[in-house]
């Protein structure tokens, strides 16, 4: 009886300081993971960080699946009347949440000195994608650019230097010409080069496209796309060139996700994806291996991705307050820091390089460096009003040039006339 | 007197038809309206646009494209599935070794998640590494890539259905076998009737009232199951993995175009609305031999 009494006066307690604490600023706040490695229990640890530091908030960090899912339930959420406070969503999804009118510009609650030292002091490459009409949408945090990982063994196996990469798109035929492997019966063992086209194709395609020298598919306002330009048919020809004529890549549409995984197991000598993926390909490769910016034609280049976090529509001030002041702190060196080493995303500030920890990351994983310096060349990726379906008729003419139902020509051309119906309500 | 009855009865149907209408008919009414609107946006309310989302139809190509798919998808799952799950509720329903663990390991599929299910088979058929390729390098084929080419997309995941529903089909098979009397198998032995006879002029028209009921749930499930779209092609490549539903979730949850959206749900509801209907009035009757 003593032991229930005990109990029942130590639940009472307790739950009265969990009723108090509900008392104070309550966010939730949605998160995608789109690459491997841990990034959800990153992210969990940051918001018991700041919970710790800030007593009178609570911050509900609930993963939502991948990017798509995460905007779906944002959308959906809002709709319904209960809005996160903030979420993760692709920074390219910027002009959709203007146009659903469901969030926010931050200029609005920052002094000028703030966005001077705050907004500032993002790299000018990822604002492009955050910025627009003269208002910050986004704040960079998930960001990342394509960077190309080369498996050094097999590039001494084929008799090339294991230490450089492909420079450019003629170095990259080169190398994948010398390192396709195949068996007496003439299938590959080992392919050259791997792009994968499923998932978000466009978004490596904009790499091709800016290292023909071409800024971007779209304009800054997002109700212009520029398709059918040579620069951008170039790129598509050397991208099905790829398979088609020079057999150093496997034909057909080839999956994002399996991407990783078949630089691990040696299917593919060099691959292209995000630099998000390199802790995940660091903990798991049983060999050495490069990071390299994206091969150059004209000159070098590479879309910026990933995610920004948006403050969304629906909620009291203390509640934006209080948002605004966990993404400073998520955002600041130390925090910023921790994020990048654990997911090899890139730090999107410069002071965050600035940092002993960083300094030594970077001299210990040198390939993190590859997609800061890449950034000096980096380009906004497609991001236009009703964006998903501007990029999905992209990617499926992309698609269709890939698997050889169009020419490049032919694809490119009936893109921008699909693309130029939809957007034309919106000039 | 009357009145109260009605009240009482009333009273116990409440929760159900608000459940009903909550969840079902409000939704689906909702989606008629919705249909002839246009979409709403933050900053465009909607106005009404008649038969417009209708009109827009005939000229997408990548309905028509869906709609294709789908009837192929519709013609292979259907008798396939049927057939392989007749298959194996035969085989272990007759006495062999390891009947239990065969019934169990047939029904595993249904178990799993569709989405876990696509999960396994896309590296099943991952070109280069995945299980069919390696199977198809030690026959000296040349490698595949089943899900990246569109001649082979659309049936690669016809066949990941099959395999994922046929187990759970084989169930009601397996029920309907048992529920033929014993007496008869015994007459037919003393006759000197062949299985094969047997299968052809007894078990077949008894078991036929099942085969319909199956048959109701694969062109329900041809329309219906998607998740592993999602996971293996996303519709893709070129679109020629496009079923319709998943156009729809496309219109409506990627591009949150949900007028249009609506407009395409009503056409699938009207479409399988016609198929069960003819299914049951006209196929009823001949397999309850009336």
């Amino acid at each position: 009886m003593k032991h229930t009494l005990k109990t029942l006066m130590a639940t009472t307690a307790f739950a009265a300081i969990t009723a108090q604490a509900a008392a104070a600023t309550e966010l939730e706040f949605y998160f995608p993971v789109a690459v491997g490695g841990d990034a959800a229990a990153v992210i969990e640890g940051m918001t018991d960080a700041y919970m710790a530091a800030n007593p009178d908030v609570t911050i509900d960090a609930i993963y939502t699946g991948s990017y798509a899912d995460t905007t779906t339930r944002a959308i959906t959420a809002a709709r319904g009347g209960n809005a996160p406070q903030l979420a993760i969503l692709l920074s390219t999804d910027m002009f959709a949440m203007i146009d659903e009118d469901l969030v926010l510009p931050w200029d609005d609650f920052l002094t000028a000195a703030e966005m001077e030292s705050w907004i500032g002091g993002f790299y000018p490459a990822f604002m492009r994608n955050s910025q627009t009409d003269g208002k910050t949408w986004g704040i960079p945090f998930q960001r990342s650019t394509p960077v190309i990982y080369w498996n050094k063994e097999a590039f001494a196996a084929a008799g090339l230097d294991p230490d450089t990469a492909p420079a450019t798109w003629d170095d990259m035929v080169a190398y994948g010409t010398a390192l396709t492997l195949r068996d007496d019966s003439g299938s590959v063992t080992q392919w050259g080069v791997r792009i994968p086209s499923s998932g978000f194709p466009s978004w490596l395609f904009t790499g091709l496209v800016a290292s023909n020298g071409q800024d971007g598919l779209a304009n800054t306002a997002g109700t212009e796309v520029y398709f059918d330009t040579p620069e951008v048919v170039g790129a598509l020809e050397y991208l099905v060139s790829l398979a088609a004529e020079h057999e150093i890549m496997a034909p057909g549409i080839l999956d994002w996700g399996a991407t990783p995984r078949a630089f691990l197991d040696g299917e593919s000598a060099i691959i292209w994806t995000t630099t998000g993926n390199l802790t995940n390909i660091r903990s798991n490769a049983t060999f050495d291996f490069g990071v390299g910016m994206l091969p150059a034609n004209v000159r070098p280049g590479a879309p910026t991705g990933g995610g920004n976090f948006y403050l969304m529509k629906g909620s009291d001030d203390e509640q934006t307050l209080a948002a605004i002041d966990f993404v400073k702190w998520a955002t600041a060196p130390e925090q910023a820091a921790d994020w990048s080493i654990a997911t090899g995303y890139v730090a999107p500030r410069e002071d965050t390089w600035e940092t002993e920890r960083m300094q030594a990351y970077a001299a210990e994983v040198p390939g993190a460096l590859v997609a800061r310096e890449q950034l000096a060349y980096a380009v906004p990726e497609l991001s236009t009003f009703e964006g998903p379906r501007i990029t999905q008729i992209m990617n499926d003419n992309i698609a269709a040039a890939i698997v050889g139902d169009k020419t490049p020509a032919q694809a490119m051309a009936d893109a921008q006339d699909a693309a130029d119906a939809v957007l034309s309500i919106y000039r | 007197m009357f009145r109260r009855d009605w009240l009482i009865a009333l009273a116990f149907l409440a929760p159900a038809l608000i459940l009903l209408f909550g969840f079902t008919h409000y939704p689906a009414i909702q989606t008629v309206i919705d249909s002839f609107w246009s979409t709403a946006r933050g900053r465009r309310p909607a106005v009404f646009v008649g038969w417009d989302n209708y009109a827009r139809m005939v000229q997408d190509e990548i309905f028509r494209r869906a709609m294709i798919n789908n009837a192929i998808y519709a013609a292979i799952t259907i008798p396939a599935s049927v057939a392989l799950a007749l298959a194996m509720a035969l085989f272990v329903q007759s006495r062999i070794l390891g009947r239990g663990f065969l019934r169990l390991a047939y029904f595993t599929p249904t178990v799993l998640p569709l989405i876990a299910v696509a999960n396994i088979w896309l590296f099943f058929y991952l070109p280069g590494f995945g299980l069919f390729e390696q199977l198809r390098g030690w026959a000296g084929l040349s490698p595949r890539n089943w899900i990246g080419s569109p001649d082979t997309a659309l049936y690669a995941v016809t066949a990941v259905t099959v395999w994922a529903q046929a187990g759970f089909f084989m169930i009601f098979y397996l029920a309907a076998l048992q529920t033929i009397p014993p007496s008869l198998r015994e007459a037919a032995a003393i006759e000197g009737c062949s299985p094969l006879t047997f299968f052809r002029r007894v078990t077949w028209p008894l078991i036929m009232p099942t085969t319909l009921f199956i048959s109701v749930n694969a062109t329900i499930n041809a329309f219906r199951t998607v998740d592993h779209i999602f996971v293996m092609t996303q519709g893709g490549p070129n679109n020629a993995s496009m079923l319709l539903l998943y156009y729809i979730y496309e219109q409506g949850f990627r591009f949150w175009d949900t007028a249009y959206a609506s407009a395409l749900t009503v056409v699938m509801v009207v479409l399988l609305a016609l198929v069960g209907i003819g299914q049951f009035f006209w196929l009823d009757r001949k397999v309850h031999y009336r």
